[in-house]
């Protein structure tokens, strides 16, 4: 029998997680959980619902990627009617999610991570937040929140909940982009431009200073899964499913997401709550892989637009076929923030955005279908069966911190082998495997806290199953 | 026609005779509060949200099924009659599965107004939980039964305006359910001439259009008044 290290939140918060460290017998880390608590009984609530309802429902089961799962869920939809939807509406919809990557991406880097980084890892936690950054470099804290705030724009402009419930719709959206909505859109690309243009400078120096934690904060092999347009181009919202290895070589692609249950497989750990999907030809646990920015740019060839596929050059110089460090999420994160503000200001010029020519109609004509979209953090699934007259009878989810799971896991470990000696629970092993997990930015209420860390409590357990130590923190 | 005097809320008022005391408030400009009320159809008084007190009585009485009399003194807005109606839409709520926020008539809906505008907060009752179905069977329409609130607008206006006495009403109290023919699949129905005048009834978001998404069902409730008002008086008039 071997020891384990259980680190658990105090606070039940919806969405909380528990990360469990396996020594073994010579008190070394054999292997780590981190354990999501899904949201449960979504799925059975939806059942006998019409397919029509679902972007409603869907885009309420998460706080914190609501548009993700409004996409799928819409896409799905639209799969279900077999519909082309009008390109205006495609325009719209990528437009909304470009919004949602970057509000997305700007609240990761800058309130949740840039702490860590900038204000070291062992400053006090009461110092290492969002508030601390705002004493250390107010300038910087403050280009964040309002490239956040660009996000959140986009998504009020076109999708807002109070103005608009569920605008992504199946058979395409509720509402064109205003001129106003456009006029407005367009004033923040100038300030925009200019925050990434910060952010990639600190972050040069961040990979200057930081070589250690690129070493260790889930620096290992693995596959890596996307979307990705037919000629290799970075996709968000539309293309096909892609995997690669770790040398970056392609070893399946044109995947039709409907087929996913062909191609991923999902494994239960331990007690762990999560379904942990891999892929499936390979098995488990070799066919690990990772979704989310990092994937994304292993995955594309180019992100097609000038100034992203500039960094996604030097980008790619980090890896040898694939960037196989979790440290470089964040860096990957910046990519896709530049890469959005660039398509952003393309869709400014598309006189398409205002056509009135939004939605397709239809009935049922499949009984089953698979809407898949790239939320920030990852490949998102809405897999729905329908009657014939259009309502659920089953719904089955995979969302992008589920397919992480397993990488996550191994990330705690190799964090956790650097920094735990014997029975001691070291704050800086605390501070650093709460940092690994951010680097996935997983979808967890207590994760995305911008104020402080998360709350966590660590046990050391003797291989008899006693409590050897613990440490409450948060 | 007689006319008769009363006063209502302590203002006098003329109304004809055999008007409803709903009639002659509305007319007065006096907003009485329904559900089950649908200008164009019969009243039925199943609601019982537009209950007032009148003097010499102690029972509520429902404004649109009670005839206006000589002397009458009627009270609309006493706090015994406001806890009431909140009760009652209270107890509609916790009856069935009203999910506002992913309801297709969220924002146009006229349960959700009434416990709006009557300043009800929370449920004080367990709610009920049932078990109910959503019929999609229909080519155009749904209807969704944990929206229902037995109002019977849309089998009123099925038999009474439409005249194809597709839509009925089976069971009894709570458990009472909107059918269509024998109780069979509205899809499957015969006598439904798919004119949607029963969507039009409807105050909440138990009957739809198909495809309707969120907050999408706007309830075109003056359509009917207007062939109503065609019908019967000869007069093409937009309601406005
Ligand atoms: S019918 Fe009205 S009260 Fe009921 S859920 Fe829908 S909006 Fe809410
Ligand atoms: S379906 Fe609508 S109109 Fe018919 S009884 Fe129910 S709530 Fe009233
Ligand atoms: S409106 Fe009078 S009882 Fe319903």
């Amino acid at each position: 029998m071997s020891k384990r290290i259980i680190i658990d939140p105090v606070t039940r918060i919806e969405g909380h997680a528990k990360i469990s460290i396996f020594l073994d017998d010579a008190g070394n880390v054999s292997d780590a959980e981190f354990h999501v608590v899904e949201f449960r009984g979504f799925e059975k609530f939806c059942e006998g619902r019409p397919y029509t309802e679902m972007p409603g429902i869907t885009q309420r089961i998460c706080g914190i990627c609501p548009v993700s799962h409004t996409l799928a869920s819409a896409k799905a939809g639209d799969a279900l009617m077999a519909v082309n939807i009008p390109p205006a509406a495609d325009k719209l919809r990528r437009l909304l999610n470009l919004g949602q990557i970057i509000q997305s991406h700007a609240l990761s880097f800058f309130h949740l991570s840039a702490p860590d980084f900038l204000l070291g890892w062992d400053t006090a936690p009461a110092q290492r937040n969002v508030f601390g950054l705002i004493a250390a470099n107010k300038e910087l804290a403050r280009a964040g929140i309002r490239l956040r705030q660009f996000g959140q724009e986009i998504i009020q402009v076109l999708g807002d909940k109070k103005i608009h419930p569920a605008w992504a719709v199946p058979g395409g959206v509720r509402s064109a982009l205003s001129d106003e909505g456009r006029a407005k859109i367009r004033a923040w690309l100038p300030e925009a431009f200019a925050t990434t243009k910060v952010a990639f400078e600190l972050w040069k120096k961040t990979m200057e200073t930081h070589q250690r934690e690129i070493q260790i904060f889930g620096n290992f092999p693995s596959l890596f899964m996307g979307l990705v347009a037919a000629d290799g181009t970075w996709e968000h919202h539309g293309g096909k499913l892609r995997f690669t290895d770790s040398s970056g070589s392609i070893i399946a692609d044109r995947l039709d997401a409907l087929n996913y249950l062909d191609f991923i497989g999902e494994s239960v750990q331990g007690n762990s709550y999560l379904k942990s999907p891999y892929y499936k030809p390979l098995g488990f646990p070799a066919g690990i892989y990772r979704v989310g920015p990092l994937a994304r740019l292993n995955i594309c060839q180019q992100m097609g637009v000038p100034q992203a596929d500039a960094e996604l050059k030097k980008f790619k110089k980090l890896g040898h076929g694939a960037v196989t460090s979790s440290f470089l999420y964040h860096y990957a994160r910046l990519i896709e923030i530049l890469a959005c503000i660039e398509y952003v200001e393309r869709y400014m010029d598309d006189p398409e955005l205002s056509s009135d020519y939004l939605r397709a109609d239809a009935g049922i004509n499949n009984l089953r279908a698979v809407g898949v979209s790239e939320a920030p953090r990852g490949t998102l699934f809405h897999d729905y069966t329908v009657d014939r007259n259009g309502l659920l009878q089953k719904v089955n989810l995979i969302v992008a911190t589920g397919q992480n799971n397993l990488a996550m896991n191994q990330t705690v470990a190799q964090i956790a082998r650097h920094y735990v000696r014997g029975n001691e629970i070291p704050e800086p092993m605390l501070n650093r495997v709460e940092h690994g997990i951010r680097c996935y930015d997983p979808c967890l209420s207590c994760s995305t806290h911008a104020v402080g860390q998360m709350p966590l409590r660590v046990q050391l357990i003797a291989p008899d199953g006693s409590v050897l130590n613990e440490a409450m923190r948060g | 026609m007689a006319v008769k005097t009363l006063t209502i809320d302590g203002r006098p008022i003329t109304a004809e005779e055999g008007a409803t005391v709903l009639q002659a408030a509305t007319e007065a400009g006096i907003k009485i509060p329904t559900l089950c009320h649908l200008e164009g159809v019969y009243d039925v008084g199943a609601c019982r949200l537009c209950i007032v007190e009148i003097t010499g009585t102690t029972k509520l009485l429902p404004a649109c099924t009670t005839k206006v009399s000589e002397g009458m003194e009627v009270q609309t807005q006493t706090e015994r009659l406001r806890n009431y109606r909140r009760m009652i839409l209270e107890l509609l709520f916790a009856e069935r599965n009203h999910v506002c926020a992913v309801c297709v008539s969220n924002g146009h809906c006229e349960l959700q107004t009434l416990a709006y505008s009557q300043g009800m907060e929370h449920i004080r009752y367990d709610y009920t939980f049932p078990k109910w179905n959503v019929d999609t069977t229909h080519r155009l329409f749904g209807m969704d039964h944990n929206r229902c609130v037995l109002c019977t607008r849309c089998v009123r206006a099925c038999w009474h305006i439409e005249g194809a006495g597709t839509k009925n009403i089976a069971g009894r109290g709570a458990t009472s359910k909107i059918i269509t023919d024998l109780n069979q699949p509205w899809g499957d129905s015969d006598s439904c001439t798919e004119c949607g005048k029963c969507v039009m009834a409807c105050p909440t978001g138990a009957l739809f259009q198909k495809g309707s998404t969120v907050g999408e069902m706007v309830h075109d409730r003056d359509k009917l008044e207007f062939i109503v008002t065609a019908r019967e008086k000869k007069q093409w008039v937009a309601a406005d």
